[in-house]
């Protein structure tokens, strides 16, 4: 009889498909009921046998007790995540964190890059009569992924999906927070929800709470334990692994280190 | 009137016995004032060192199926100068500063480090058991120990408490040598040295390989420890090991300890812990008709 399974303890699981979103995002699909079902802005714990471990916001996917990652290779422990084959083994701990708590009516979620993982899972978390606007950023076309399944997910939805790239090969030009000033000009939305870079999510944040909108940020930190153990994911008296990743935006705004500094692996403050 | 849950370390006092153990999120000065308002007696950092260190690659801890911890973080921390810079501020947390070194020297550059800090103690890391030349590798040199022991004796009026683990020394001799050099208490025990293997990869699971067990699975042998100090040397104890519950602090009180640490329960609950483990001893006192923690301390060795 297998031992009920320890959240904290390593479970393997092996990529069985490979998705190449873009040329440096890979998404890998493996079978774990566990992981297929974790709430929007959970995330687990993935280990590379041999090389490194890494928290990864958990990938939706279209078949039932699949679960996935969407990996941008960046530095060396990513960068291996990337290159895995099919049949290659990976660890998994968790899920762990807390989620977005998802309001009725209109509303507004806004991503860049694999800061879109949690988003395209909070949608499968909504309803038909959310009406959804979904603002994606990338820096170029090339590197502008998912958008044809956010547009499948949201079709029973009244909804909108808007591209934005920074050198403007692609939707809009600019940033996502660009065009946020002008979506908060002409529209009232319910909630804004956010994931991607930090400085992204501090001026939606920003603006949100600004004009009083319930807004909500999936953060992301340094982290070794993921269970509240090492503090290294601390960001003043809270850490990102156990009391986020989903922090409120009127709580983040009194955080002076939120869009300012980052921990390193020593622990030493730095200005991102 | 209930019983008072104050005991004390030589001459550092203690409003509670529980302590937040080394290692265990002691990285800001924020995170100290958040656990202190949730029970915590005191709380001990990051054991600090003279200049920052990464700490190893991960995985560096998760949990062992069928019980415990394994870790092997690699003594991560933002150094000595940075650290004191952040708690400079600290008015109102009793913080017993931990160090790691690997000679007298490095602990006395650390000390003067903290010189305008309100530091409750300091707690010296004589048994790490996963990071060469510091740690369980000075605390099996019991002549180093005494070296270490009285050169932070000499500068600083704070108590020093020596974290002693189990190494290829016999842990009671580093005692021993920590007492003769003036130590005003002792802390044990570390995490053992210990390892853990995926049969699937056929890879160790730690990037370190090995690591310290931690958690449930270390309690006897850390009761058993504490109890052979108590019974041979005349120092108060801090027991540290596998804590987790009230009646696990009352076993090692019973077993010798003044006080206790704990931190790995932190990854099953969380900050509450410390009201919870509080409020239980505080029942316990009461229903066994004790006042105050001294009644208890090493109840259990009979006389």
């Amino acid at each position: 009889m297998e031992r009920q399974r320890d959240p904290n303890s390593h479970h393997i699981c092996s990529i069985e498909k490979i998705i190449d979103e873009t040329p440096t995002v890979r998404t890998l699909i493996f079978t774990d009921e566990v992981l297929s079902n974790v709430l929007p802005g959970q995330f687990a714990m993935v280990w590379i046998p041999g090389v490194n471990e890494l928290p990864m916001s958990v990938m939706i996917t279209q078949e039932k007790d699949k679960a996935a990652f969407t990996v941008r290779k960046r530095g060396e422990a990513s960068t291996a995540m990337y290159n895995l084959t099919v049949g290659d083994y990976i660890g998994v701990r968790g899920p762990y964190g807390n989620c977005f708590d998802i309001k009725d009516g209109k509303l507004l979620l806004i991503g860049g890059g694999t800061g879109l993982v949690p988003l395209l899972r909070l949608i499968t978390f909504c309803k038909p009569s959310h009406d959804i606007t979904l603002l994606m950023g990338a820096q170029t076309k090339e590197e502008t992924f998912f958008e044809d399944l956010a547009d499948k997910l949201l079709e029973k939805n009244k909804h909108q999906v808007i591209a934005v790239t920074e050198d403007g090969t692609y939707g809009k030009k600019g940033f996502v927070t660009d065009v946020l000033e002008e979506l908060l000009d002409e529209n009232i939305f319910d909630a804004i929800y956010t994931c991607g870079p930090e400085l992204m999510m501090y001026k939606t944040v920003k603006l949100a709470t600004s004009k009083k909108i319930f807004v909500q940020a999936s953060l992301e930190r340094m982290m070794k334990c993921g269970i509240g153990i090492c503090g290294s994911c601390c960001i003043k008296q809270d850490l990102v692994c156990r009391d986020g990743t989903v922090f409120a935006g009127d709580y983040l705004m009194k955080n002076d280190e939120f869009g300012q500094y980052y921990r390193a692996k020593s622990g030493v403050l730095e200005k991102i | 009137m209930k019983p008072t849950l104050s005991t004390s370390i030589g001459t550092l006092a203690l409003e509670r016995p529980t302590i937040l153990a080394s290692g265990i999120l002691g990285i800001s000065l924020d995170i100290f004032e958040r656990l202190y308002h949730a029970g915590a007696g005191a709380v001990v950092t990051k054991s600090l060192s003279k200049e920052p260190w990464d700490g190893y690659v991960n995985p560096t801890i998760f949990s062992v199926k069928g019980g415990g911890w394994l870790n092997a973080v690699g003594l991560s921390n933002p150094g000595a100068p940075n650290f004191s810079k952040m708690i400079s501020s600290n008015n109102e947390v009793p913080i017993i500063v931990s160090l790691v070194g690997s000679v007298e020297d490095d602990f006395g550059f650390m000390v003067k480090q903290f010189e305008n800090c309100k530091v409750s103690a300091y707690e010296l890391n004589l048994s790490c058991p996963h990071v060469a030349k510091v740690g369980l590798e000075v605390g099996d040199d019991v002549e180093l120990v005494k070296k270490i022991v009285k050169k932070v004796k000499s500068d600083t009026n704070v108590p020093v408490i020596a974290k002693v683990g189990l190494g290829t020394t016999n842990y009671l001799d580093t005692v021993g040598a920590a007492c003769e050099a003036g130590a005003d208490g002792i802390t044990a025990i570390n995490t053992i040295r210990a390892m853990a293997i995926d049969v699937e990869t056929q890879k160790p699971i730690l990037s370190n390989k090995i690591g310290g067990l931690s958690g449930t699975p270390i309690k006897p042998i850390a009761v058993r420890c504490v109890y052979e100090i108590s019974s041979k040397f005349d120092i108060p104890i801090i027991g540290c090991g596998g804590i987790s519950t009230w009646e696990d602090a009352v076993e090692f009180i019973l077993a010798g300890a003044s006080a206790v640490q704990f931190g790995s329960v932190l990854g099953e609950q969380w900050t509450e812990v410390f009201a919870e483990i509080n409020s239980g001893i505080q029942n316990y006192m009461e229903q066994k008709g004790y006042s105050n923690i001294g009644e208890m301390i090493g109840k259990a060795k009979g006389s």
